[in-house]
């Protein structure tokens, strides 16, 4: 056998290796979510990931793929992994907005704007920056870096996100007319831990799967650096987390802790090949005290996100990508004004189309669940399964 | 006969109810319940917010006993349900009209 089919045939298998662990991400979302909403919205919230997975993969084999990528193909491996391999990110775009609409929004007008998302608007996104690139040669054209989607998946999600919480609003009784805030605690601690160390993994495939390659020495190396520096961010994310909440509050929230980790992760994302082996502790640390700031900023400006996805995938995302632009510039092909021009770029794109297509389908089908239907919990009305019947509070 | 209600803390029930038993009380229900006297609730932290917990967790335990014993049972239970501290809880004692084993259909004082 040939040099050239044997690299064809280990660049498929790593690819769907890769795609396999990023599917990990699919019960990664639904555990941290599950546990995170109260026990009568657990259901609704599984069913949401659930069909954002079967919907969005899809509708992107269906319109999404060729939007983007133009037609099935690939030179280095099998055509079909690479299609799986980039299947494999497009629900996620979706998870990360659902997640922080979780306990108010209904799950069939989610579903349609899950089609749009994967089917065109993601797509569009990925077209200008891993794809066929239709802006080629025009002033548009991105010269932005980014390996496996801080901007392009996490920020694009986080947009998405933020335009779905200005249309829906936040849960009932929130927010007191006072100005007060009332919390809403997490129902399963351990779904959340199960939940956040499933998307850790996941992450392996997701950043480690976007070089491309492993079908060489260098390749190997390559991807290899990337693995470690990701999950590098991981860490230092988790514990500056960790010392922020036992110095400020001394408590040492695990679902802040858990937020922290996935901060630093989205942060790496966008450039884990590029560093040293050190760069990494700063970047993720980084994103980690982004996570606190974030959470407490949103929710001073009234902004509900049970699950804090604007603070690990918006403001990460943004951080990550440019994060590049400052520790990986090399003057030509990345610049930090390169950086923060595709920012900017697909940031205003993807909150606008976002905002628009919610809007409509706000119109059509009301995003929110009525009053009496959130009061008793999505579950029933929607679902008409309770997560965990045997146990009723009575308070 | 009486009915002592007792709402305790939740990790003093297992004292209690030696102690309750060693002075003769051969059964009793409990149940979990939720409330708040002078200890107030508490607040927690919760994501970087506070939060107070209005209503905190108790048990509360509830045994038949003859009208004599009364004071005897009360004072079991406040020296096995007793930390000093504020939050303890509080002992109720009615009046019982009338009492009947189901299984056997004897009545009052023999169905204690």
């Amino acid at each position: 056998m040939s040099i050239e089919s044997i690299s064809y045939i280990i660049n498929t298998l790593y690819a769907i290796f890769a795609m396999t662990l990023i599917i990990f991400m699919v019960p990664g979302f639904a555990m941290l979510e599950a546990g995170i909403v109260r026990t009568k919205n657990v259901t609704a919230v599984l069913t949401i990931n659930t069909l954002i997975y079967a919907i969005a993969s899809l509708s992107f084999l269906l319109y999404g793929y060729s939007l983007a990528f133009g037609e099935f193909g690939s030179e280095t491996m099998s055509k079909w992994a690479a299609f799986l391999f980039q299947m494999a990110f497009v629900g996620k775009v979706v998870n990360i907005m659902s997640g922080g609409v979780s306990e108010r929004a209904k799950v069939i007008p989610l579903m349609l704007f899950t089609v749009i998302m994967a089917s065109f608007l993601y797509p569009l996104i990925v077209n200008i920056t891993w794809g066929t690139n239709f802006l080629e040669g025009t002033p548009f054209e991105l010269s932005m870096h980014d390996l496996a989607g801080s901007t392009v998946i996490h920020s694009t999600g986080g947009w998405a996100l933020l335009a779905a919480i200005l249309i829906i609003g936040a849960r009932r009784g929130r927010y007191t007319k006072e100005g007060g805030i009332r919390v809403i605690p997490a129902s399963n601690i351990p779904l959340v831990t199960l939940g956040a160390f499933l998307l850790w993994i996941g992450w392996f495939g997701f950043n480690g799967g976007s070089v491309g390659s492993i079908a060489s020495k260098e390749n190997a190396d390559l991807v290899a650096l990337t693995i470690m520096n990701t999950n590098t961010a991981g860490l230092s994310g988790a514990i500056i987390v960790a010392i922020i909440m036992q110095i400020v509050y001394k408590k040492l929230d695990l679902t802040m802790i858990l937020n922290g980790a996935l901060g630093g992760l989205v942060a790496i994302t966008a450039g884990p090949e590029l560093y040293d082996i050190y760069t990494p502790i700063f970047i993720g640390a980084f994103g980690g005290c982004l996570v606190v700031i974030g959470v407490s900023f949103f929710d001073k400006i009234r902004i509900d996100d049970p699950v804090g996805a604007l603070s690990v995938h918006l403001l990460n995302g943004i951080w990550g990508t440019i994060a590049v632009g400052i520790f990986a510039s090399n003057g030509e092909d990345i610049t930090l004004l390169g950086q923060l021009k595709g920012i900017l770029f697909i940031g205003i794109f993807a909150f606008v189309s976002s905002y628009v297509v919610l809007y409509i389908i706000n119109k059509i089908m009301p995003l929110r669940a009525g009053n009496d239907e959130e009061m008793q919990g999505l579950d029933v009305e929607e679902c008409g399964i309770e997560a965990y019947p045997e146990f009723k509070r009575a308070f | 006969m009486k009915k002592i209600e007792a709402v305790i803390k939740p990790f003093k029930l297992e004292d209690v109810k030696e102690a309750l038993a060693q002075s003769g009380v051969t059964g009793m229900t409990v149940s979990d319940v939720k409330g708040y006297g002078r200890q107030q609730g508490h607040s927690e932290l919760y994501r970087g917010a506070e939060y107070v917990v209005d209503f905190l967790p108790k048990i509360k335990l509830e045994l038949i006993v003859a009208d004599e014993d009364v004071d005897s049972i009360i004072s079991v239970i406040i020296e096995s349900a007793k930390t000093g501290k504020i939050g303890d809880g509080k002992i109720f004692v009615s009046p019982i009209e009338k009492i009947v084993r189901i299984r056997t259909g004897e009545q009052d004082e023999e169905a204690i």
